[in-house]
């Protein structure tokens, strides 16, 4: 079960942040400070998998963004590492090559976006072309 | 109407933000926007509600408070339009989590879209309910969820499967209600429902025994087929990963068909055709196919034992391994780790291959591989793969050594086939790692070499050289002072000689020099400076040509500032002084620590270590850490005053840290409440107006009230004790001669600097009345002189009595000893004891105090605390 999603830049503000599990808001400010400092600094050449805690962050840098999943330890690292990639290639087909700042300023899309994606800390569609159709249907009730 | 849409406010916002330079311009940017907000919401703006909450969750995300906002998710969930309610839930899901009460508030609107005609708007309500379900709301809405798993459009399903795990989750026994509708969306055509049935059934199994015995008798055989058809689909774009069809579809099914297959033969049976195939055909030069082949790996591992199956996952292991990518090879080392349960021979043929990767730049492989490494490792393959670890030891990075460490010394100790050979790997490790190797660790080599009677004298000529290069590292220097305090003459008269050593020439002074060096060394600590010392009055006696260097050496830690070292120091001192009848029996060489019950006596107190270092770094996944400082907080005792726990905690240690007070200014209402809460702190801490409106008696008091309160004070010392006038006599008639003399000379006249304040009834309670009496000296208004008299108003006599205070940071405070620790009963007699507090802002601020006073009596500890802000004014200013 994914426990949390981060996703940060190279100084490590946050862009998005979704948890899974309740944590005090300054539990997660920690978090995201602690995965960072794990994340940023490692070589390209080693494993996207650090451990964290009890729990192992799977982490993929796209240009200057972090995408960070914190999952179990008895997870399948290789197949969340796949979903990250799924997930930034249906942003980058919404946005049309995305950049940070399609995220920055459409923010909460990104979080409609994943919630399509994601729930309750477990996959719920694999297909981007549907998650791009859903998501057409719900900008046309705005 | 869209908020969204360009040239409205959240993107100008955003743009302000970004554009400023530096934090405090962000700060202030904030500031105002969440002030504007706050005003918006108070006058109930509807229009701007959703806007509003949009910026706020924008504010969140930079890591400002916006507490403030919750209640207006709630209203936007209430209102009725789509825009709204998305927003709403929004907030709902990233502002609060499933802790706040304020959630209690909104399980009806829930309830009310969860049967909305708008299916878009009952997608919402399950993506909320999704990924924030308290338990209570689990049980209130689990209805609705089961009778959405039915509805008509595949995209609620697929929202309530997973919404159904995290119920089932939060409420374990709703999951019988779930086993049928969920096992019914294993036969769905529509992929997205497909998968997260699958899902929901692999965690229904994990709760319901029920559900794992159902699944398994009835639906093994469909989803062997499930996962056949999807082995052999035809290529479908949608679904397709870099080539690889469906990986995650594949991943699921294997997962759930190893719970199933688990402890059941049968069921482990009617899989192993799909898993060979799966096996064999799927390629591997993707990660999505290395991810499908991962987790049949673990799916064939799990199963019931088919020989032919294992052979191939142990062959995709091996492949893995050699693998250039960093990502395979850590996968392989981490499902090694499963298989050597399995296969332990199969394992020990990568062992090669493994201990490289102990050897590997990144820390996540050297990790998993060292921990496959201390499994490997039989008594066969021990010496050798001991001396790859220990040699890496040099190398290896300051963050890994410590486990790296830890688990060599485990592994010495655990299989090494003699003591000898132990004793060295021991020594090296102390050699190049000493300052990671643990307590226990090093007890237990001493108490390895105790018994080793026939090394004496080489382990203790081998810790010498070993001193001689490695002087830094600290359990070696405590083992090395142990061993040359207890065998120093072997070390001096080459005792022992063992073929394979080469003589050498060792002093008696050198072996002295040794721990002295010891004693010096300004890294090491105290545990090892006092086992120097030792150390040093054994020599005195195995060397009496050394005696009196050895003393010169001890007396020079009469003056220590360390206690322990002071009291060794004098202790030892005069027993090479005054005591050489008793000296040589005294440091007897110690008798040979017996190796049973040293580790019988470890092992019952192995547990208790375990816990301790347990609790504290490997504390709950995500659970809710403690913050340290709460420790910190209770020793200094104020918990009490704190109603808010922790965030005020590290406020009230900003406090003593003279950080400054002020409330941040982008603090939350909620915040500043907390703050009011803490205001007796405040008042402590000294913000001067509050104290002043807090005691605004004191300035008006009048040569009449000085004269008042001393028979107050009289008044109350008779009243409550019954007994009788003895009460205020003898000892009592202390104190009221110092009032007495400080009235004697000019009684009407306090404002004369440095002469007469009134007495302070300090603390009253039913069993303990201090009174303070002051005083100046002339010339220093700063410093006040406090004699404060204990009076114990119980029939019971207190022991141990002892009072603390406390002042704050532009106080400075000083106590003498008291009178004495025991407290007469019945106010028959009274401890005094004298305070001098010097006002830094005399002045400008009042004096405040907090006191502690604890005592004993019937053998129980009684504490008593208490609080002083009506200092007479005329004393501070």
């Amino acid at each position: 079960m994914i426990r949390f999603i981060l996703l940060q830049n190279r100084q490590g503000k946050t862009r998005l942040a979704k948890y899974y599990v309740p944590l005090e808001d300054s539990e997660k400010h920690k978090v995201e400070y602690e995965v960072h400092r794990l994340v940023v600094n490692r070589d390209p050449k080693f494993t996207n998998f650090v451990e964290f805690r009890t729990h192992k962050v799977i982490y993929r840098r796209y240009a200057g963004l972090f995408f960070a999943l914190c999952v179990d330890i008895t997870d399948n690292e290789l197949a969340y590492l796949e979903c990250i990639h799924l997930f930034v290639e249906i942003l980058d087909h919404f946005f049309s090559n995305v950049c940070e700042l399609d995220l920055v300023f459409n923010f909460h899309k990104v979080y409609l976006i994943l919630d399509e994606f994601i729930l309750a800390g477990e996959l719920q569609e694999t297909s981007k072309r549907a998650i791009i159709e859903r998501m057409g249907e719900l900008e046309k009730l705005e | 109407m869209n908020p969204f849409s360009s040239g409205t406010r959240l993107r100008d916002m955003i743009r302000a933000i970004r554009a400023c330079k530096t934090a405090a311009e962000e700060r202030a940017v904030v500031r105002k926007e969440c002030a504007a907000i706050r005003t918006s919401m108070n006058e109930n703006d509807q229009d701007y509600r959703h806007r509003n909450l949009a910026k706020l969750m924008f504010i969140h995300m930079l890591g400002y408070p916006t507490h403030f906002g919750q209640m207006e998710c709630l209203k936007l969930i209430a209102s009725a339009g789509f825009p709204e309610k998305r927003i709403g839930y929004l907030g709902l899901m990233l502002l609060l989590d499933e802790r706040q009460e304020v959630l209690m508030l909104v399980t009806n609107s829930l309830k009310q879209d969860l049967n909305h005609s708008n299916q878009y708007i009952v997608g919402l309500a399950l993506c909320a309910l999704g990924n924030i379900c308290s338990a209570e709301m689990a049980r209130d809405l689990a209805p609705e969820v089961e009778r959405l798993l039915q509805f008509r459009d595949p995209n609620v399903r697929k929202k309530a499967a997973l919404c159904t795990i995290r119920i089932i989750k939060k409420v374990p026994d709703l999951s019988e209600n779930f086993i049928n509708p969920a096992a019914a969306l294993l036969k769905e055509k529509h992929h997205g429902v497909l998968i997260t049935g699958i899902q929901l059934c692999t965690d229904l199994c994990k709760v319901s025994p029920e559900a794992l015995e159902f699944l398994r008798k009835k639906h093994t055989d469909g989803l062997v087929k499930t996962l056949k058809d999807a082995v052999n689909s035809p290529y479908t774009p949608e679904y397709d990963i870099s080539g690889i069809a469906d990986p995650f579809l594949h991943i699921r099914l294997l997962k759930l068909l190893r719970v199933l297959g688990q402890g059941d033969a049968d069921a482990s049976d009617a899989m192993n055709d799909i898993l060979a195939q799966v096996a064999t055909k799927t390629e591997s030069n993707k990660n999505a196919g290395n991810a499908i082949l991962y987790e049949c790996v673990e799916t064939i591992m799990s199963i019931e034992d088919n020989g032919g199956l294992r052979v191939l996952a142990i062959n995709i292991l091996g492949r893995f391994l050699s693998n250039r990518d960093n990502n395979i090879r850590y996968v392989a080392l981490n499902m090694l780790m499963k298989a050597i349960t399995v296969d332990a021979q199969a394992v020990q043929r990568h062992r090669a291959t493994i201990l490289e990767c102990v050897k590997d730049s990144d820390a996540s492989i050297q990790k998993r591989a060292l921990e496959l490494v201390y499994v490997l490792v039989n008594e066969t393959n021990v010496k050798p793969l001991t001396k790859e670890l220990i040699d890496y030891l040099e190398v290896s990075d300051q963050e890994f050594k410590g486990e790296l460490t830890a688990k060599i010394c485990s592994i010495i100790e655990k299989f090494s086939p003699e003591k000898n050979w132990y004793i060295d790997q021991m020594l090296k490790v102390l050699k190049k790692a000493g300052n990671f190797v643990k307590d226990e660790v090093w007890h237990a080599l001493i108490a390895v070499i105790s018994s080793a009677s026939d090394l004496h004298g080489y382990t203790v000529r081998a810790l010498y050289k070993a001193f001689q290069t490695s002087s830094e590292q600290e359990s070696l220097v405590r083992v090395a002072v142990w061993c040359i305090g207890e065998y120093g003459d072997m070390l001096v008269n080459n005792v022992g000689m063992l073929d394979i050593e080469d003589p050498i020439t060792v002093t008696e002074s050198d072996t002295v020099d040794v721990v002295k060096i010891a004693i010096k060394h300004h890294a090491l600590d105290l545990t090892t400076k006092a086992m120097a010392l030792i150390a040093l009055l054994k020599l005195s006696s195995r060397f009496p040509s050394c005696s009196e260097r050895i003393k010169d050496i001890i007396v020079q830690h009469k003056g220590s500032f360390v206690l322990e070292l002071q009291q060794r120091s004098l202790e030892f001192n005069s027993i090479i002084e005054k005591h050489q009848n008793i000296r040589s029996a005294l440091v007897e060489r110690m008798p040979i620590l017996d190796d049973a019950t040293f580790s019988t006596r470890r092992a019952g107190s192995l547990p208790a270590a375990a816990s301790t270092s347990g609790g504290a770094s490997l504390n709950l996944p995500n659970g809710v850490a403690k913050p340290s400082a709460a420790p910190l907080v209770d020793l200094l005792d104020l918990s009490d005053d704190l109603p808010a726990p922790c965030s005020s905690g590290g406020d009230f240690l900003q406090d003593l840290l003279g950080v400054d007070l002020s409330p941040a200014p982008s603090q939350s209402g909620i915040g500043q409440i907390q703050k009011a809460g803490t205001d007796v702190l405040l008042d402590l801490l000294s913000i001067g107006t509050p104290l002043q409106s807090s005691s605004p008696t004191t300035d008006i008091l009048s040569s009449n009230q000085n004269d008042k309160s001393p028979i107050a004070t009289l008044d109350a010392l008779s009243s409550p004790s019954s007994l009788s006038a003895q009460a205020t006599s003898s000892a009592r008639a202390a104190p009221m001669m110092d009032l007495l003399d400080g009235f004697g000379p000019s009684p009407l006249k306090p404002e004369d600097n440095g002469s007469v304040y009134p007495p302070l009834v300090a603390f009253q309670s039913s069993s303990l009345r201090i009174t303070f009496n002051f005083s100046k000296q002339p010339g220093n208004p700063q410093t006040t002189l406090i004699q404060a008299t204990f009076t114990n108003l119980t029939p019971n006599v207190f022991t141990d009595f002892i009072f603390l205070a406390a002042v704050p940071k532009f106080l400075q405070l000083h106590l003498d000893p008291a009178s004495s620790n025991i407290l007469p009963a019945s106010g028959n007699g009274s401890i005094t004891q004298n305070l001098r507090v010097t006002n830094s802002q005399h002045g400008k601020k009042s004096l405040v105090m907090r006191t502690r006073m604890s005592y004993k009596f019937d053998n129980k500890v009684t504490l008593e605390e208490g609080q002083i802000n009506n200092f007479p004014q005329d004393l501070g200013s």
